[in-house]
């Protein structure tokens, strides 16, 4: 893959999280409840985990994107 | 409302195991100046920088601790405590973050190791070439700190109290204050002997307790309270009661319409903010290279897991029936008090007061190398010695702390949540300057200055005329305005900030066709990528 390539798929998954939570109004409400959280609640802090993988994937992809553009 | 009342009993086994901690605490954070000792202590990137050599691992509790203070364990839980779904725009705020510093960090990180910067003000000299904006950035960091550790000493104060340090209401104001003061002293002794090496060390005792804490709560807890479902029903009828000061509902378990706006500027102007203070560089340049931040930000959301349980807590609170006698930020003391033995409570008190002794610390430290080598060494004694320089950084980070004593005096501490998003409101107006020029010489270096200067008077005059919810009359009671134009409410630094920003494009423009003189860019397009062992990237700085 060239670093273009890797940096353009890195851009959705930084931007996914930032999307998903500062739209409050897609999961302002209590319907689905999870083990007595409102959706509210457990959207959330379900995002946290999937940011820790997004972030994991964007630095995989990124990372050695540097190391050849710092070899040019 | 007596001290009775409020569950503030004086209790002394749990003071007992705080002290004790406490005092282990700071003889760990003594010893910390052997570890990893240097050539030359005093020297400000030792005392200042941890000697900038730390890796992933000691990066990411540093990194944490930036993001996990009494903001975390206090502030949150108290708002959502108090108002409900509102207060629970932390987590979205410590999500936001990390994609954000995923991209701008490592550039500042790269610029700074080539050209031994110490603080955002050195690259914006740097990069700039103003020394008025230089200054202004580096006030600017001194002034947003000072709220962000007086938050810190509301945090310890408040366990002292759930204590019963300090006494009721009838008890003098000195005696009733001493908390405070204790907090203070504490901190002030602490971080002067230390510097860096103390906090970074300290961390790992901090974060091991909070886990123990949270972990616990998170399990024990519920089960006492009822379950979940139940805690959530309860608080939900909690916070639909009215408030008799403002005769509206105190919350919900959900936003209201008005607060979608506020939610989401609340949550993101945080974030923009976060890693722009100084603290939080100073804890990114002490890393010794420029992925370890990257690799960061994939473990770090660990700590935003946390910051969401703990401001569940305030959920637990509001159901278990805490009542706090006005001051929301004592919900989670009382609500450990309550439900814990007396030295789990101790246990639980020392992890939020060490949780605060440590950030407190990272931050005046960051904010005396600010003052000493943006103001100290470039206005008033430009051949000062490293060790000279050292000293004015620990007198300067004394002097700090004084600061923050007045915005805890002066401000109405029932939200404290309000301190750490009025020093947001300062911090992001050197976004531009510092962010910006990272990636960009297009703005020209006095309209950057201009766009501060507006977007600081705005942010300052609009915060100072937002009263406490039901006490009119009084200032920088809220950090919420209506943004113009638009007709929603929203956090005021976001606003700001945009003003910020379109006066400075307005004024580039302008400035560019009169060709004034543009300043000098010391930095080059590679420094941007620059990785340790590089050429130009030496890993002891050299000295200045």
């Amino acid at each position: 893959m060239t670093p273009r390539i890797r940096y353009m798929l890195a851009a959705p998954l930084l931007a996914a999280p930032i999307i998903a939570l500062l739209m409050p109004g897609i999961y302002n409400r209590t319907e689905p409840t999870l083990a007595g959280f409102p959706f509210f609640y457990w959207y959330q802090l379900l995002w946290v985990a999937l940011t820790m993988c997004t972030m994991s994937g964007a630095y995989f992809l990124v990372v050695p994107a540097q190391k050849t553009r710092g070899k040019k | 409302m007596s001290a009775h009342q409020t569950g503030m009993q004086f209790d002394g086994v749990a003071l007992a195991v705080f002290t004790v901690l406490f005092l282990l605490v700071a003889v760990m954070g003594f010893l910390a100046s052997r570890w990893r000792r240097p050539a030359d202590i005093m020297h400000l990137d030792e005392w200042g920088l941890g000697g900038r050599s730390f890796g992933t691992f000691i990066a990411w509790f540093l990194l944490g601790g930036d993001v996990f203070t009494a903001y975390t364990c206090i502030a949150v839980p108290a708002l959502v405590f108090g108002v409900g779904a509102l207060g629970f725009f932390a987590v979205p705020y410590a999500i936001v973050v990390w994609p954000i510093i995923f991209l701008f960090l490592p550039r500042l990180w790269s610029v700074s190791h080539r050209h031994g910067y110490v603080t955002t003000a050195d690259f914006v000299e740097g990069r700039h070439g103003s020394r008025a904006l230089t200054l202004a950035v580096a006030l600017t960091g001194i002034l947003a700190t000072m709220p962000y550790i007086a938050l810190q000493l509301v945090g310890i104060q408040v366990c002292l109290d759930a204590m019963g340090v300090g006494g009721g209401p009838d008890t003098p104001w000195i005696v009733r204050e001493m908390p405070l003061f204790v907090a203070f002293a504490l901190l002030a002794a602490y971080t002067y002997s230390a510097g860096l090496r103390a906090p970074a060390m300290i961390a790992f005792v901090k974060d091991s307790l909070i886990y123990l804490v949270v972990g616990v709560s998170i399990i024990y807890l519920p089960a006492k309270l009822g379950g979940w479902e139940h805690i959530f029903s309860a608080a939900g009828q909690k916070l639909a009661k009215t408030n008799p000061t403002t005769g509206k509902p105190f919350g919900g378990l959900l936003l209201s319409e008005k607060q979608l706006w506020p939610y989401c500027t609340l949550g993101f102007g945080s974030a923009l903010a976060l890693f722009i203070y100084p603290h939080s560089v100073t804890a990114v340049l002490s890393t010794k290279n420029r992925n370890v931040i990257r690799r960061n930000t994939a473990l770090l959301p660990m700590y935003t897991i946390l910051l969401g349980m703990i401001a569940l807590l305030g959920l637990m609170a509001l159901s278990s029936g805490i009542t706090t006698g006005g001051n929301n930020s004592l919900s989670v003391p009382l609500l450990f008090k309550q439900n814990f033995p007396s030295w789990f409570t101790g246990v639980a008190f020392a992890a939020i007061g060490i949780g605060a002794l440590v950030p407190a610390a990272i931050m005046s430290i960051a904010a005396a190398n600010l003052f000493t080598r943006n103001v100290y060494r470039a206005f008033i004694s430009p051949n000062a010695t490293p060790a000279a320089e050292t000293q004015v950084s620990k007198v300067a980070s004394l002097l700090l702390k004084f600061g923050a004593l007045v915005f805890v005096l002066a401000l109405d501490k029932s939200f404290a949540i309000q301190f750490q998003l009025l020093g947001g409101i300062w911090i992001m107006q050197t976004f531009p300057a510092l962010v910006f020029g990272l990636y960009t010489r297009w703005f020209h270096r006095r309209a950057l200055f201009v766009g501060w200067l507006v977007g600081m008077v705005y942010g300052t005059a609009t915060s100072y005329f937002v009263p406490a919810p039901g006490k009119p009359g009084t200032h920088f009671g809220g950090q919420i305005a209506e943004i113009p134009m638009l007709g929603h409410a929203g956090y005021i630094a976001l606003t700001a900030f945009v003003l910020n920003v379109i006066v400075a494009v307005v004024l580039t423009l302008l400035f560019r066709s009169f060709k004034m003189e543009e300043g000098v860019d010391e930095t080059s397009p590679s420094d941007y990528e620059a990785d340790a062992g590089d050429p130009g990237v030496a890993q002891d700085l050299p000295t200045h």
